[in-house]
């Protein structure tokens, strides 16, 4: 399968009459995009505002981060089986508008939300610091419950996204990149002396609003299965999480996997990148067993020699970490793990929740409880009243002048189990 | 800005008195740098000044321990240094266990920034890598150069008290402390790389070794569940209406007990959840749902357990660090055993 991605670069987002994209800048139709999101009846209200990297702007609470993204060539659509037909995607043309996003914000649960800091100390821990955000805060009808709340929300955000996309359409991007995975036999002729490798996806879905779907199917219900790493820049995966802000998987990570990317990198240089197996992290025992014997299962019918496996989430999907490590090293083929640590405020505790000798090879995006200072800023998108209670904060988190203690925990994407950052620990 | 002051300490060998046979020598200070303190002088330059050397022998240091070190850090405390530096010791056995007690003792007595450095197989750096820094070094005397190099600067910083980085930043043994730093390439970059050479049988550096766990074995069944007081236990998150103890959504640093007497029935009007960590409508409706005190009322009066404990312990599982876990469970443990009960049921979420 053969992707083109075209990517534009967009310089700067303002508000005007007429959505359209031009020269690097956007230009959105405030009350269009606002319908877009009112046309769900769940949605009370909206205020759409724009963030950029530098301002002194606090976002919170932060629900999902999404790309916008089109499809020009080739069969399916974005985010397909959520937003278009259910058609395979991640073949054909992509575009792509880089150095921006939509960010959809809300009091969902109120503490599994985000915090994204767009200057000062938080910045640096939140990769979505460095874009130019295009944030929609969604306040539910009254009879809305959390469940119904947080769909509305996500697939607000999912809209939003594919309608900014949809203004790249005629524009020609300012680079393109090609990705192509062959199949096996194929690949393994055209690569005869490298080694065989996949990624094992590990995806959040403990329930209860910690969901990610697969071409609209909620992930909890899949059994492992294959997918060509074009088919996630295309959005087959997305966000469903309302889960600790720091090492949840955003739409954004999904449609930009740092490791498809890097493996892509490698291919056909220093290994034979064959595929992405995506399995899920549910909470019942038989389901973890399942999954990862069906996992260790796959890798030995593509004939693997190695894989990376990250993780989403901690505490309960350390367990599946691990389980599918040691299942996959048992059937002799070598693995390295991504994961987060969780070593207490004062970094002395053991940082996961299962161990086994198997886990040889760990790369960690650093530990979540580490405590940091955050200044007051000007202007606070949404609102700062879960900041003591969300997942990272507490009691005393808002001290004199409005300064902020919080731990890593409540910045979106701070400690990232893909490896999308360079925060790591030891 | 004014000189710092440090004080190093080395074996009689190192400071050119004799080997084995002078191992006895008492502690002695003298002024200035002296064996491999001048090479340390030297790459202090002019931010800091070694100002005497306490020199001692290892039989001595080892066969009276108590001694020596009330000697040396009467010696080192006339001083008042920013720094304390011992060794480095290489692979000497002895003297790197002088070294890493000398600097632990330094520390807690005297209350100073101490680094010592030593081979990573050295005795001492499995005692005390997690009390004090150790510089891992080469097994022999011609890693000094080196080991100079890589002690001076993380000296400088001990001495003026800056925060120290990683392990693999300012260069010390792992020491049970996790320290956050930004690497140069990002994770998945780092995984494919560290992949490419586990695939090719080439060394590698785990960023994170495997912790051991303790494993705890259940205690025997119950003998007779119809006379046993069974107390409930949760890391649910289960509180009264309003959360009065703040018990943290995630990351949490404390439990709270609350009294179940008379309590037959959690309601949305009296109880609620604190954890973070899932969708907490349903157990906001019921908290018997996570915490099941009805269920428990209704045994009871059914003559199907003894009774219900009157207090339930309870605290939020999400994001909470094992060593507080444990701590919390050690507390409630003793509690629940000082009161008499016969068995606990953990519920989680």
């Amino acid at each position: 399968m053969k992707l083109e991605m075209g990517y534009f670069n967009i310089r700067d987002v303002v508000f005007g009459t007429g959505s359209k994209l031009d020269s690097g800048v956007l230009t959105i139709d405030r009350a269009a995009l606002e319908r877009l999101v009112l046309e769900d009846e769940s949605i009370k209200s909206v205020v759409v505002d724009i963030a950029r990297p530098g301002e002194s702007v606090r976002i919170t609470p932060v629900k999902d981060v999404i790309e916008p993204r089109t499809k020009v060539a080739g069969k399916g659509g974005i985010f397909p089986g959520v937003i278009s037909n259910v058609e395979t995607a991640g073949s054909g043309t992509t575009y792509a508008l880089k150095g921006m996003a939509v960010v959809t914000a809300g009091r969902i649960v109120g503490f599994q939300e985000g915090i994204i800091d767009m200057t000062g100390p938080g910045a640096q821990y939140t990769p979505f610091s460095r874009l130019i955000n295009v944030c929609m805060v969604c306040e539910p009808v009254e009879s809305a419950e959390r469940h119904v709340y947080e769909k509305a929300v996500r697939m607000a955000g999912l809209r939003a996204a594919a309608y900014i996309g949809s203004l790249a359409k005629d524009a020609v991007p300012d680079e393109i990149k090609v990705f192509e995975t062959l199949p096996l036999m194929e690949g393994k002729a055209a690569f005869p002396n490298l080694p065989r490798v996949a990624y094992v996806q590990m995806l959040q879905s403990q329930g209860l609003l910690h969901d990610t779907y697969v071409y609209g199917v909620d992930v909890k219900r899949i059994v492992p299965t294959l997918l060509y790493p074009t088919e996630l820049m295309d959005g087959a995966v997305i966000s469903g999480n309302c889960v600790s802000a720091c090492d949840k998987n955003t739409t954004y990570h999904h449609l930009n996997n740092p490791v498809v990317a890097d493996l892509y990198e490698a291919h056909g240089k220093t290994l034979n990148f064959t595929g992405v197996i995506i399995t899920n992290e549910n909470v019942y025992l038989a389901d973890k067993q399942r999954s990862s014997d069906w996992t260790a299962k796959l890798c030995k019918m593509l004939d693997l020699d190695g894989v990376i496996i990250s993780q989403e989430g901690f505490g309960n999907p350390d367990t599946d970490l691990i389980m599918n490590c040691k299942k996959i090293e048992a059937e002799g083929i070598k693995t390295v793990i991504i994961t987060d640590e969780y070593a207490g405020r004062d970094g002395k505790s053991q940082s996961l929740a299962d161990s086994d000798p198997a886990a040889t090879a760990v790369v960690t995006g650093g530990n979540a409880n580490q405590v940091v200072l955050l200044p007051k800023l000007d202007k606070v998108i949404g609102t700062l009243d879960y900041v003591t209670k969300i997942a990272g904060g507490n009691e005393n988190s808002i001290r004199e002048e409005g300064i902020i203690e919080v731990e890593l925990q409540v910045f979106t994407g701070a400690t990232n189990e893909l490896g999308f950052n360079t925060l790591s620990a030891r | 800005m004014t000189k710092l002051k440090a004080v190093h300490y080395i074996n009689q060998f190192f400071a050119g008195i004799g080997g084995e046979e002078t191992a006895d020598y008492l502690p002695e200070i003298r002024e200035g740098a002296v064996g491999p303190g001048l090479a340390f002088q030297q790459a202090f330059g002019d931010a800091a000044e070694i100002t005497a050397t306490v020199i001692c022998g290892d039989t001595y240091f080892n066969e009276h321990p108590e001694d020596a070190q009330n000697q040396i850090v009467q010696m080192i405390a006339t001083q008042q240094p920013d720094i304390f530096i011992a060794g480095p010791a290489f692979n000497a056995g002895r003297y790197g266990v002088a070294c890493g007690m000398i600097c632990d003792t330094v520390r807690q007595r005297l209350g100073i920034p101490v680094l010592t450095g030593m081979y990573e197989e050295n005795p001492g750096a499995d005692m005390f890598k997690t009390k004090v820094y150790i510089t891992p070094t080469k097994n022999n005397a011609a890693g000094m150069r080196k080991a100079v190099q890589t002690m001076m600067p993380l000296a400088l910083k001990l001495a003026r008290q800056e925060s120290i980085g990683a392990s693999c930043e300012d260069g010390y043994m792992p020491n049970g402390v996790r320290v956050n730093f930004f690497e140069k390439e990002r994770g998945s970059k780092r995984a494919v790389a560290m992949l490419v050479k586990k695939l090719a049988g080439k060394a590698f550096t785990t960023e994170y070794p495997m912790p051991v766990f303790d494993r705890v074995d259940p205690s025997p069944a119950v003998q007779d569940i119809t006379k046993a007081k069974i107390a409930l236990v949760t890391s649910g998150g289960i509180v009264p209406k309003g959360n009065p103890d703040h018990i943290e959504a995630s990351s949490a640093s404390r439990y709270g007990e609350y009294n179940l007497a008379g309590v037959r029935d959690l309601t949305a009007d009296t109880y609620e959840t604190a954890h973070g960590g899932y969708d907490p409508t349903y157990v906001n409706e019921d908290a018997d749902r996570v915490l099941p005190v009805d269920v428990l009322r209704d045994l009871e009066a059914e003559g199907k357990i003894g009774s219900l404990y009157h207090t339930f312990y309870t605290t939020t599982g999400n994001g909470t660090a094992v060593a507080s876990a444990k701590q919390f469970a050690a507390e409630i443990g003793r509690k629940l055993k000082n009161a008499g009960v016969d068995a606990v049921i953990l519920t989680s979420t």
